[in-house]
């Protein structure tokens, strides 16, 4: 029986290169989302620190590093990427797997912070919003989360089938910092 | 206008969802009465002053917020996470 | 003219552009209006309602008269001020507001008309007969008073949108915000600075007054390089801030690309949301002119603007100049004349107390009391004690004093008030919390003062921010007091000029008070001075003193109108960035897209999604066709149906089942793991919110379905209820919608389709109606759901959404072998009005449980939210509209969604409407129209025949109430 075959939220839609800032799609990894229950954050955070290495990460904060993170997500919500979750997870957060339901790209170069003041409403500045500081804000229309994970790095997720107009919104704001740039 | 989700800290207003008065945190109970049902409901006062209010920080958290400010001011005297003011309304 | 060796404009780079048709030449550097008056244009515009020639009064962005539209075509820009446009190579300008021709302007009759066009016209002139206003007053208003046109083509320009941070917003570039900015940065805060002009400096540029010791120019660009090369400031030229909102929150228009020949891919504008933890206004001031008889003339210039002229344009705008003033600094453009060895005729001080020269004739006392001039001004009639006289002269510039250009303290409903020192308004603290006032805007009219001010006013911000900085040197520079006699109308005959944008005269404004519209903000409204793209900025001071001495009031009690924003027009275009053409929403794609489309699908919008309306078969001319053919297979066959759009909630956490009881109408913490349940949910008003089919499965673990449409409210609802009603409750909530693609398979055929894709055996005790559970797929873990929006034995089968497009494939292939396939919105739809299953057409929020006849899903036995109010009198009885199925029987047999019910016979009127349709389809099933509605007291109606009339499409159709459950009402099918 044929498997069936698998296709990533932003396939034939990145990458793109534009004056040297790039946005392509992060590499597929498993995302759960924890939700501790009452009272259980501390046993949580010991669970995860444990298992995956990182403590669970305050508000507007992440933990760990690329190939095992933990993004603040919301109120009560934190974004496991990366690793498949412990199973003894489960006793202390509600997990619902969301590996599936988010467009992960990574906007990266000199002047990612111009391309998102044009699009999300957010102090971005890097002294403000530092490596491994995270959001949920919006760009344009769409929810998003906003995390630097470098330098001039940031990770930008929003809902898988919003792909193709987030692509665009960080398309034509490139290309404004880039006409700016160039004059 | 900016809002200070006691989540995320100070934000756009265009991130948040406004729902009306935070007397919707009081709800009665379902023996009250026609009349107390339709206070909770439907009556409002219009303050030229200090109000409250409920928001959602929906293009951000999620958060449910009581938001006390000035309707003549536009001043944002406080901002409290609804479950919170809940919890010690009862 | 030119003045040779004055000037900031590069006489190395010569800029040709067009004017009105002509071709002429400019300086880089040089704005339209420097440079038509340096090629002798004097008319220049025509003016709102009179069509009197106009021509340049000013040099900035308050400029009342020159306003000309550039570009041609969609891209075409009206009402942009000759001031601030800078020229570049193959600017195109033209005239407005003139037919056929700026010289020859046929509607300038209306001047002559005058009498009839003051104060108050359109109220008095155009009140009856009514049927004239939308046939002939309106047209004819609009083709003879009217400002510059709009192309009625879609404009194609890019503009953009941003947001900004910083500790301190210095509004305004001149002396005060060059050294507050200036003194921030130093101590390391995060400054903006936005000045409108291209080039920093405010009146600097336009004066020879030193400051340090060096010309201004130069100054101001030291501190410019300094600034620039400090990576805590950004500087923002050709930027005006336009609003003070909330919270620190400012509004500004950057012009990007306005002056650029090749824009290189920028935008037009770009609209910024700055957020500044303190700010600084320092706006400078605007001069005003005097009302005299005929001040509209072109050659009629304020002081400061014909300064400006000369000595950052090297432009003299006349060869004999006179002036008119009331205070000491319109001298200084006599003396800059003077040495620029321009010819001035005389100077008309209406003061005793006047500064000497030795160069021209100085009248104390004097009034320029009238002008002369076809095209222009020719000569002025002025009065001294000793009578009246006439002066030739082609250029006279006024003084009548300076306005502080306050007007974004009051954005936050601040007033500000009189000052007799300087006779003008000036802010008071605190008007705009966060925001200080520094120089000309504050009433502080030296430059000394400017820098002083400039300088504490960032000291203040910097205490405020917490920021420790060094003391800074105030550099030496002009300090003469600034003295001033309040003349704002010259007593006389004729039409003289307060608001020229709006041709508003001393006259309309005396004729407003004799009428009695004598409040400030009633004379604004029946005069319309001060409206309109002027907004007070020329005309507002001068406007309300001609009004108090009318009503016999002191100007402070007469008071002033509210500035709003924005401080200069803005582009709709430029607010909503980004909203044009695909940003004006997200666009969101279900991972059967590609494949919908491939399949020839026409798209329609569902909410943001995009959802197949049908699929058509080769040899299919129409919709009906297909979607006969669709509900056919559905019905005899199998049918697949991407149904990803419907929103879905992971529901999780001890207390979920409780949490579920509370926000449906019925009970979930009673259903069993790995079944799925109906539910109804209701607003806490007792209306019908949403409806859809929630799945347990496991003990703490829910996942509900809402409607497409309700999705996201639903969300926000649910969290609502948590956070606010019920926090106790230990439970969370997050939206699957995305994770999961999910498909209908519908049809006799469905588990046939099925069992040959998945590894376990489906049958009736595996997966009984309405079961779910975890299956594997090729492979893959997915969900299956045993439940039905067709009637039909059906499955919605879920996977991961990167498998999506795969699923979907290998469902349409293997339907398609079973004589089945694909279908679409219109088939669905047709399939559940069959059934009589309702959708938002029907729950649209005005109905209850009870209209749509699902109150005893209400269950007594708990608590639920709309519960109690869903029990009130009055919306549980025969006087309700109750949902009913309609069939046609007449010889008409369409019916219409949107149409209403009367009682046979009855005339079609609204008192006698009786409900309405919702739903419509043709049902290929049972062969005719089938409508779902509501009808008063219909379920005890069922047999009775009603009359459909659909007023707008003109249709009457007799119809027979009955259930509105059309087809297999035993429900034998679903099961089977």
């Amino acid at each position: 029986m044929a498997e069936l075959l698998a296709k990533s939220p932003c396939e034939g839609l990145l990458p793109k290169e534009v004056d040297g800032l790039t946005l392509s799609e992060a590499k597929r990894a498993t995302m759960t989302s924890l939700s501790p229950y009452r009272g259980q954050e501390a046993v949580l955070s010991d669970v995860l620190k444990t298992e995956h290495g990182m403590a669970l990460p305050r508000p507007n904060r992440s933990a760990g590093k690329e190939g095992a993170r933990a993004v603040w997500f919301g109120q009560r919500q934190v974004m496991l990427i990366g690793p498949d979750p412990a199973v003894s997870l489960a006793d202390h957060a509600a997990l619902t797997d969301q590996s599936d339901a988010w467009a992960v790209v990574l906007l990266e170069g000199e002047g990612a912070e111009d391309v998102l003041a044009r699009l999300v409403p957010l102090d971005l500045r890097r002294e403000h919003f530092k490596k491994g500081h995270t959001a949920r804000s919006q760009l344009q229309h769409m929810m998003v989360s906003i995390t630097r994970v470098g330098d001039a790095r940031f990770q930008i997720m929003a809902f898988r089938s919003m792909a193709k107009t987030l692509v665009h919104e960080l398309e034509i704001a490139m290309k404004g910092v880039a006409a700016r740039r160039a004059s | 206008m900016r809002l200070t989700c006691p989540v995320c800290g100070e934000r756009d207003r265009r991130e948040f969802y406004y729902m009306g008065d935070a007397v919707a945190l009081r709800r009665p109970d379902p023996e009250a009465g026609d009349a107390v049902w339709d206070d909770y409901l439907h009556n409002r006062d219009n303050p030229a002053g200090v109000t409250r209010d409920l928001w959602q920080h929906e293009g951000g958290c999620g958060a449910w917020i009581v938001v006390t400010r000035n309707t003549m001011t536009h001043e944002v005297l406080e901002t409290a996470l609804a479950s919170d003011v809940k919890g010690s309304v009862g | 003219m030119r003045i040779a060796g004055k000037g900031l404009v590069d006489r190395q780079a010569p800029v040709s552009f067009r004017f009105d048709g002509h071709t002429y030449q400019g300086f880089a550097g040089d704005t339209l209006a420097s440079a038509l008056l340096a090629n002798d244009i004097r008319v220049v515009a025509r003016s709102f309602k009179y069509h009197r020639p106009r021509g340049v009064m000013g040099a900035g962005s308050e400029e009342a008269n020159a306003l000309v539209t550039i570009g041609s075509g969609a891209a075409q820009d009206p009402n942009v001020r000759a001031t601030v446009q800078e020229i570049y190579e193959g600017l195109e300008a033209r005239p407005q507001n003139c037919w056929p021709s700026l010289t020859v302007d046929l509607l300038s009759v209306n001047d002559l008309a005058a009498p009839f066009l003051g104060a108050g016209f359109y109220y008095k002139t155009f009140m009856w007969p009514r049927a004239f206003w939308e046939k002939l007053y309106e047209p004819v208003i609009r083709r003879s008073a009217g400002l510059g046109a709009l192309s009625h083509q879609h404009n194609p320009d890019a503009y953009e949108k941003a947001f900004a941070f910083c500790d301190l917003l210095v509004i305004g570039g001149g002396p005060a915000g060059l050294i507050a900015a200036l003194t921030a940065a130093r101590a390391g805060a995060d400054v903006i600075l936005a000045d409108e002009d291209s080039l920093f400096g405010g009146r600097l540029n336009g004066d020879v007054e030193t400051v340090g010791g060096m010309p201004g120019a130069e100054w101001a660009q030291s501190i410019v390089d300094e600034l620039e090369a400090m990576p805590n400031v950004r500087l923002m030229r050709r930027t005006t801030v336009t609003g003070a909102y909330d919270q620190g929150t400012y509004g500004a228009l950057e012009r990007v690309a306005h002056h650029l020949a090749d824009r290189g891919g920028q935008p037009l504008e770009c609209f910024w949301r700055i957020v500044a933890r303190r700010a600084i206004l320092c706006a400078g001031a605007i001069e005003r002119p005097i009302a005299f008889r005929n001040n509209d003339r072109p050659g009629i210039m304020t002081a400061s603007a014909v300064r400006t002229y000369l000595n950052r344009y090297g432009v003299a705008p006349g060869r004999r100049i006179t002036l008119f003033a009331n205070n000491d600094d319109a001298h200084r453009t006599a003396r800059d004349l003077v040495d620029a060895g321009v010819h001035i005729a005389a100077v008309f001080d209406s003061r005793r107390d006047v500064p000497e020269s030795n160069a021209y004739p100085i009248y104390r006392g004097a009034e320029v009391c009238n002008t002369s001039g076809r095209r222009g001004l020719e000569s002025v009639t002025f009065r001294t004690a000793s009578g009246e006289d006439k002066v030739e002269t082609d250029c006279l510039a006024v003084s009548g004093g300076w306005n502080p250009s306050l007007h974004l303290t009051c954005h936050m409903n601040g007033r500000p008030q009189w000052s007799e020192a300087i006779q003008s308004f000036v802010p008071v603290e605190g008007m705009v919390p966060g925001l200080d006032t520094a120089g000309a805007c504050r009433g502080t009219l030296t430059t000394h003062g400017a820098l002083q001010e400039g300088v504490a006013a960032a000291q203040v911000a910097l205490e405020a921010l917490g920021i420790a900085f060094d003391k800074i040197d105030i550099p030496e520079a002009e300090d003469a007091p600034y003295r001033v006699s309040p003349l704002w109308a010259v007593a006389g005959k004729g039409r003289a000029w307060l608001d020229f944008q709006n041709d508003v005269t001393v006259k309309d404004v005396k004729q407003a008070a004799k009428e009695n519209f004598a409040s400030v903000e009633h004379m604004k409204r029946y005069t319309t001075q001060g409206m309109s793209p002027d907004q007070g900025k020329n005309s507002n001071v001068a406007a309300l003193a001609v009004l108090a001495d009318a009503t016999g009031r002191g100007i402070p009690e007469t008071g002033t109108t509210t500035f709003r924003p924005p401080f200069v027009p803005v582009s709709i275009a430029a607010m909503g960035a980004g909203a044009q053409g695909a940003g004006f929403a997200p666009q969101r794609f279900t991972t059967s897209h590609a494949a919908s489309v491939e399949r020839g699908a026409p798209m329609i919008e569902a909410g943001l999604w995009y959802r197949p309306s049908y699929f058509p078969a080769p040899g299919e001319t129409t919709w009906r066709q297909s979607c006969d053919r669709e509900v056919n297979m559905v019905r005899n066959a199998v049918g697949v149906c991407d149904v990803s759009t419907l929103g879905k909630i992971d529901i999780q956490g001890p207390d979920a089942g409780a949490f579920l009881d509370f926000v449906y109408t019925n009970m979930f913490s009673t259903l069993k793991v790995g079944r799925t349940r109906y539910g109804l949910m209701l607003r806490e008003d007792g209306t019908v919110m949403d409806d859809g089919t929630t799945a347990r499965l496991g003990e703490t673990h829910f996942v509900m379905t809402t409607t497409t449409a309700a999705a996201g409210p639903v969300m926000r609802h649910l969290e609502y209820v948590h956070q606010c009603l019920c926090p106790e409750l230990d439970v969370s909530m997050i939206s699957v919608t995305e994770q999961w693609a999910q498909f209908a398979v519908a049809g006799p055929q469905s588990r046939a389709l099925l069992n040959a894709l998945v590894d376990e055996d489906i049958n009736d005790d595996t997966w009984p109606f309405m079961g779910c559970g975890d299956i594997i797929i090729q492979g893959v873990r997915g969900r299956l759901f045993r439940i039905s929006f067709s009637g039909e034995h059906a499955y919605e089968i879920a996977v991961p959404s990167r498998f999506g497009n795969g699923l979907f494939r290998e469902l349409t292939a293997r339907a398609e072998a079973l004589g089945g396939g694909l279908y679409g919105m219109e088939a669905l739809n047709v399939l559940r009005i069959e059934k009589g299953f309702i959708t938002h057409a029907e729950i649209h929020g005005r109905v209850t449980a009870f209209d749509i006849g699902m109150e005893r899903m209400v269950s007594q036995k708990k608590d639920c939210i709309g519960k109690t109010m869903s029990e009130r009198p009055g919306l549980n009885g025969p006087e309700r509209e109750q949902l009913v199925g309609l069939k046609p029987i007449g010889p008409v047999k369409q019916l219409t969604a949107g149409a209403h019910l009367f009682e046979k016979g009855a005339a079609p009127t609204r008192e006698n409407a009786q409900g309405y349709t919702t739903s419509v389809g043709f049902s290929p099933t049972l062969d005719g129209f089938l409508g779902l509605g509501f009808l008063r007291n219909g379920r005890a109606r069922h047999g009775e025949e009603v009359m459909m009339v659909d007023h707008l499409r003109n249709l009457t159709t007799r119809c027979k109430v009955c259930d509105p459950v059309f087809f297999d009402p035993e429900g034998g099918r679903v099961r089977g």
